[in-house]
């Protein structure tokens, strides 16, 4: 756990963060129809860190945001030895003809996504899906899936894994790289 | 990265066998179910290629019911099996009819039968996941956890709460698996009813024995009220149900002299006037509803966390 390599340090990092919001805001203006939903565990951490930031910069506190959890949608926990064990969804919304920004910290093979615009579609039927990630590991993709916004891009082999750490969860706000999985990682 | 646990058993066969550990993860998967069934779309993809077989060599409305929509809630393919409509009736084993269905490739199976230990005997004669569904007197794990599950949602964490269990404790498989859940969750548990009707070795589960009912509803925080199991009894226990009721149904008169409000539970179908009267049952304290909805956000916890591990290839 302590050979990874640091790829995005604590100054760019808060660069990229405000990058991504002001991507959104050009987009979604005051966010009008529009919900930021953060895909659990580690997308909820991206996802709130931008929350907060797009408060301080719009001034406004009103943004619908949203945790989805995917476990349940997931297409290999039977092949996997043990169970997942779920986190919470917290959705008190409808996403029914919203625009929809999904969030997650690393996309990589697409299965997640996928799971996520799966599960998306029991809460309703969105105008529009979008998907924001801080890491694109784009040579490793599954599926056909692409980010509308991306934070950076890492091109890495298979076997290698990305880490997001974020300040008040993980001591401090970097991107890494490892050499090898550590357990084996869902993107 | 989520974390992965699992129950330390590969079965459901009653609640002694599970740690409190195994009761907490079944819990906090049920939460989340739980949340699953509040959506517009209550359903998720996790046992879509799961096949499950209800079989169910005893009469059942609620439990058959929330086990088939938990199955269905997860997307797993059901077929349901009653003894009635069955070759049992023509006397096959039970070991025979279980083998010809598993042979159709069925991967998980949901039991409830008169005989105590027969999920234990398939268990150890079948290769498939068993979870009982109520074994005749023995036990009714799934019931049990639903109850513990309800009553941490009405009143906290169970460890040194004070649960009454009332009735017919001695034909019951619901006050067993109860004793053994909120004994393993630290609660402190005491059970209510006749003489006739409270086994003689009951204490040894570590429960107090009351004979008094006004006495125990001031004790308790909670009383799971049981049903008068007519159909199992096989001499009289009491002299007449009005005596009984007379004696041990709980009425509102009975529950507004106590200064406190304790929470009914039953597990049904109830006998109402006999152990409990409609307005007891129906009112604000009662709790017999939330029971039902809980029932299937278990079960599907409890069918996620035992779903076999699929082969790749």
């Amino acid at each position: 756990m302590e050979h990874g390599r640091v790829i995005l340090s604590s100054k760019p990092f808060q660069m990229v963060l405000d990058r991504l919001c002001y991507a959104l805001i050009e987009n979604y203006d005051e966010f009008h129809g529009a919900c930021l939903i953060g895909i659990q565990p580690r997308g909820v951490l991206l996802a709130d860190r931008l929350v907060s930031r797009l408060h301080q910069i719009l001034h406004q506190d009103d943004l619908r945001y949203g945790k989805l959890d995917i476990t349940f949608y997931r297409d290999d926990f039977r092949i996997q030895g043990r169970p997942l064990v779920a986190s919470r969804t917290e959705l008190d919304f409808s996403i029914e003809n919203q625009r929809v920004i999904l969030i997650d910290d690393v996309l990589y093979t697409g299965r997640t996504v996928q799971a996520a615009m799966t599960a998306l579609g029991d809460f309703g039927r969105p105008e529009t899906v979008e998907l924001l990630a801080l890491v694109d590991r784009r040579f490793n993709r599954h599926l056909p899936i692409k980010a509308n916004y991306v934070g950076i891009q890492v091109d890495a082999v298979d076997e290698a894994y990305v880490k997001v750490s974020w300040a008040d969860h993980d001591g401090d706000d970097k991107i890494l790289i490892y050499p090898q999985k550590l357990v084996s990682p869902h993107e | 990265m989520s974390e992965q646990r699992r129950l330390s058993q590969p079965h459901l066969l009653g609640i002694k066998d599970l740690s409190s550990e195994d009761i907490r993860l079944i819990f906090e998967t049920a939460v989340q179910f739980k949340e699953v069934l509040s959506r517009p779309i209550k359903k998720v993809p996790s046992l879509r290629d799961t096949t499950i077989v209800n079989l169910f060599f005893e009469n059942s409305t609620r439990t058959r019911i929330s086990f088939e929509l938990a199955e269905k809630r997860l997307s797993a393919d059901v077929v349901n099996f009653s003894a009635s409509a069955s070759s049992v009736s023509k006397g096959e084993t039970l070991i025979d009819t279980v083998n010809n269905i598993l042979s159709m490739k069925v991967d998980m199976v949901v039991m409830r039968h008169p005989a105590p230990g027969a999920p234990e005997l398939l268990a150890r004669k079948i290769n498939a996941t068993i979870i009982n569904a109520g074994d005749g007197t023995h036990e009714h794990p799934t019931q049990a956890l639903l109850d513990a599950f309800s009553m941490e949602e009405k009143v906290g964490d169970l460890a040194g709460k004070h649960i009454a269990i009332v009735g017919d404790v001695l034909h019951s498989r619901v006050a067993l698996s109860n004793i053994l859940c909120l004994t393993k969750l630290g609660a402190k548990v005491r059970v209510c009813g006749p003489p006739t009707l409270i086994p003689k070795w009951i204490h040894t589960l570590g429960v107090e024995v009351s004979y008094d009912i006004r006495d125990t509803l001031q004790w308790a925080d909670v009383a799971n009220i049981l049903r008068i199991q007519l159909e199992r009894q096989d001499s009289r226990y009491f002299p007449s149900l009005r005596e009984y009721a007379l004696y041990f149904g709980i009425n509102r008169a009975m529950l507004d002299e106590l200064g406190q409000d304790v929470v009914i539970m039953h597990p049904g179908p109830i006998n109402r006037g006999v152990e409990v009267t409609s307005d007891v049952a129906d009112s604000s304290q009662s709790i017999i509803l939330q029971q039902v909805e809980n029932g299937v956000a278990i079960r599907m916890a409890v069918l996620y966390l035992l779903a076999p591990r699929r082969e790749q290839g």
